[in-house]
């Protein structure tokens, strides 16, 4: 008797044949796209104020502050020009593009750690978390980096409880997001509870800081949000392969071989050093953490490997876009938080009716 | 030689300490042979499983695993939409670096693991769009990319229908047989674990199990007592082999 040596697929039950999902026909050309899609809002987004702007000129402009050569005899732009844009626009750019990367990242993470399509850093409750140490600071009037790293130990505090009162209802996707609801609910009252206590010198600070807004950025705040966001970021993206690890489950990743702890506390860290850096600069802005990873898996499909930078470019380019708009629809600035929910959620709906449920319905 | 793979001496577990799942469990498992767990539902099948992949750690008695166990879950869903070749490179995890992403030739043994099992042409598919028999082979092909030792299936036919069946059964061989692995797996089938397996323990109760070679263990008798279903032993002609197997006799309403 001969025995076939090739295999025997179940040609009984072929899937239906269906095209290539489009990340799967353009690869990385959707993540390329969309880093130079920033570079351009970047450039617009200096063109927009007060004072009007070509958007040539600020191109120029920012082409020379990046790669300063000796300033020709007659620069195509005046001093007025170059102190608007080196001294007011660019670092708000920097900080709204900054702030939405790291949000953006921070989401793509969680969700594929969490394996739940449903969070994002304000549902886990970090954000709340981290705004609660970020008005600790305050009330202590404590330096920007004391804001920073008070945001971080409220965030990873928020983290960790939801993370444990999920398990303890057996960490399903409910679950966690229920467990996000209560201890975010728990840390804003917190965040109530400090605004009680503040003085009357401190209180309007504290409440404008908490509405979520980019006005008064300056190179200091860049650097806040800029140095942690990078350094943590550019760990997670090294890392992002093997989210897709994670996201299969705790036993099927650990019977691959990977320190499951390890890596999700490390995860964890991250996120909450990026979201804190955010908060300290800007407090809340809403939503962005859930929807735009959403946004970017319908271009680049859920492997994270393109996933987490497609999230950090979408992130930018979408807070530096309602940035863009709080400055530009009304005379007086609306703070982006506000912005974000408004507009937040109604994506998310049509996200929903779009997709069918299609991405929640795994879980 | 001693060519043990997996062996675990008086293991006991228990989730509430009045309860023991099971007791004082004793067998061995040699390298490149097919072991099988048989037991009703509760019995302890899937902590005995998690057991030897290290998820969970025994109460009581000792168990010694010589090489790196891949697992095959019973129904495999993920959260995310990957790709088959996503889904059997993540068996690569071992030869990609922790800060490195995978290469072009992890890539490559991807494909060529697909192939070995005829589905290389399903690589860039959605997984969630694979029928059940399908994600078996490609979880399959991920365990053989992983370059693991030991294979762990949790009721690897359970979702499956005949054919499938038929196919996965002929997997398991051919991967301990021709590929050197050596495979675990539970199953509610008896005649599945007739037809493959070299070694099989049946989880009779809290403290009592039989565990041998698979024609001593797997009996009209031990099956009764196992399952309280009686089973009749079937012996036939069939291609110039003789084929022995085990079906279940129900008592049927209204019929002789």
């Amino acid at each position: 008797m001969t025995e076939t040596t090739v295999a025997e697929p179940a040609t009984s039950d072929k899937p239906i044949p269906t095209p290539l999902a489009a990340h799967e026909k353009y690869g990385w050309a959707t993540p390329v796209l969309l880093g130079v899609a920033v570079l351009l809002a970047m450039c617009a987004s200096l063109c927009i104020g007060a004072y009007p702007m070509s958007f040539g000129r600020s191109a120029n402009i920012l082409l020379h502050l990046a790669w300063p050569f000796p300033l020709p005899d007659n620069p195509p732009w005046n001093v007025k020009e170059l102190t608007v844009v080196q001294i007011i626009r660019l670092p708000r750019v920097l900080l709204a593009t900054l702030a939405g990367m790291g949000i953006g990242m921070s989401g793509a993470a969680l969700q594929g750690m969490m394996r739940n399509p449903l969070v994002g850093p304000d549902i886990v409750g970090v954000t709340s978390g981290a705004a609660f140490g970020g008005v600790m600071a305050m009330l202590f009037n404590l330096p920007p980096a004391g804001i920073v790293s008070l945001a971080f130990c409220g965030g990873m505090l928020a983290m960790i409880c939801t993370f444990n009162l999920s398990k303890l209802a057996r960490g399903n996707g409910l679950a966690l997001v229920l467990a996000g609801v209560f201890i975010g609910a728990f840390f804003l009252s917190l965040v109530g509870l400090v605004q009680f206590l503040a003085s009357d010198a401190q209180l309007p600070g504290i409440v404008f800081w908490l509405l979520g807004s980019f006005v008064g950025a300056d190179p200091k705040k860049v650097m806040m949000v800029g140095i942690p966001t990078l350094c943590a970021g550019s760990v997670l993206m090294l890392l992002r392969w093997r989210i897709n690890l994670l996201s299969l489950g705790d036993l099927d990743a650990k019977s691959l071989g990977i320190n499951v702890g390890v890596l999700r506390w490390a995860i964890i860290m991250l996120v909450s050093l990026i979201v804190a850096s955010q908060i300290a600069v800007s407090s809340i802005i809403g939503w962005i953490g859930l929807v735009v990873p959403h946004c970017a898996r319908m271009l680049v499909g859920p492997d994270h490997r393109r996933l987490l930078p497609a999230s950090a470019l979408l992130g930018g380019l979408f807070v530096l876009g309602l940035d863009d708009l709080t400055r530009s629809i009304i005379q007086a600035e609306l703070p982006t938080g506000v912005l974000t929910a408004l507009i937040g959620t109604p994506i998310v709906c049509f996200l929903f009716w779009k997709t069918q449920g299609k991405g929640w319905e795994h879980e | 030689m001693n060519n043990t793979v997996v062996r675990f001496d008086n293991l006991g577990y228990y989730y509430h300490p009045s309860r023991w799942v099971f007791q004082n469990y004793s067998a061995e498992v040699k390298k490149g042979s097919i072991f099988s767990l048989l037991g009703p539902n509760g019995c302890g099948k899937t902590t005995m499983l998690k057991i030897l992949l290290g998820a969970l750690k025994p109460m009581s008695g000792s168990i010694e695993v010589h090489g790196r166990a891949a697992f095959v879950p019973q129904l495999f869903q993920v959260t995310f939409d990957y790709s088959v070749l996503d889904m059997v490179l993540m068996g690569r995890v071992k030869q990609v670096g922790l800060f490195s992403q995978p290469s072009a030739e992890d890539e490559r043994a991807s494909l060529v693991a697909l192939d070995r099992f005829g589905i290389a042409d399903l690589a860039r598919r959605p997984f969630h769009e694979l029928s059940g028999g399908q994600r078996q082979l490609v979880i399959f092909a991920r365990a053989l990319v992983s370059e693991a030792d030991i294979l762990i299936l949790d009721e690897p036919t359970s979702a499956l229908d005949l054919k499938n069946q038929g196919v996965i059964l002929k997997w398991i061989t051919r991967l301990a047989h021709e590929e050197g692995l050596t495979l675990l797996f539970t199953t509610h089938h008896p005649h599945h674990a007739h037809a493959v397996a070299d070694t099989t323990m049946l989880m009779m109760g809290e403290q009592e199990y039989r565990y041998g070679p698979t024609e001593d263990v797997i009996t009209e008798e031990s099956l009764y007592s196992l399952y309280g279903v009686k089973m009749k032993r079937l012996q036939f002609e069939y291609e110039e082999r003789t084929i022995e197997t085990f079906v279940p006799v129900y008592a049927a309403k209204g019929r002789n």
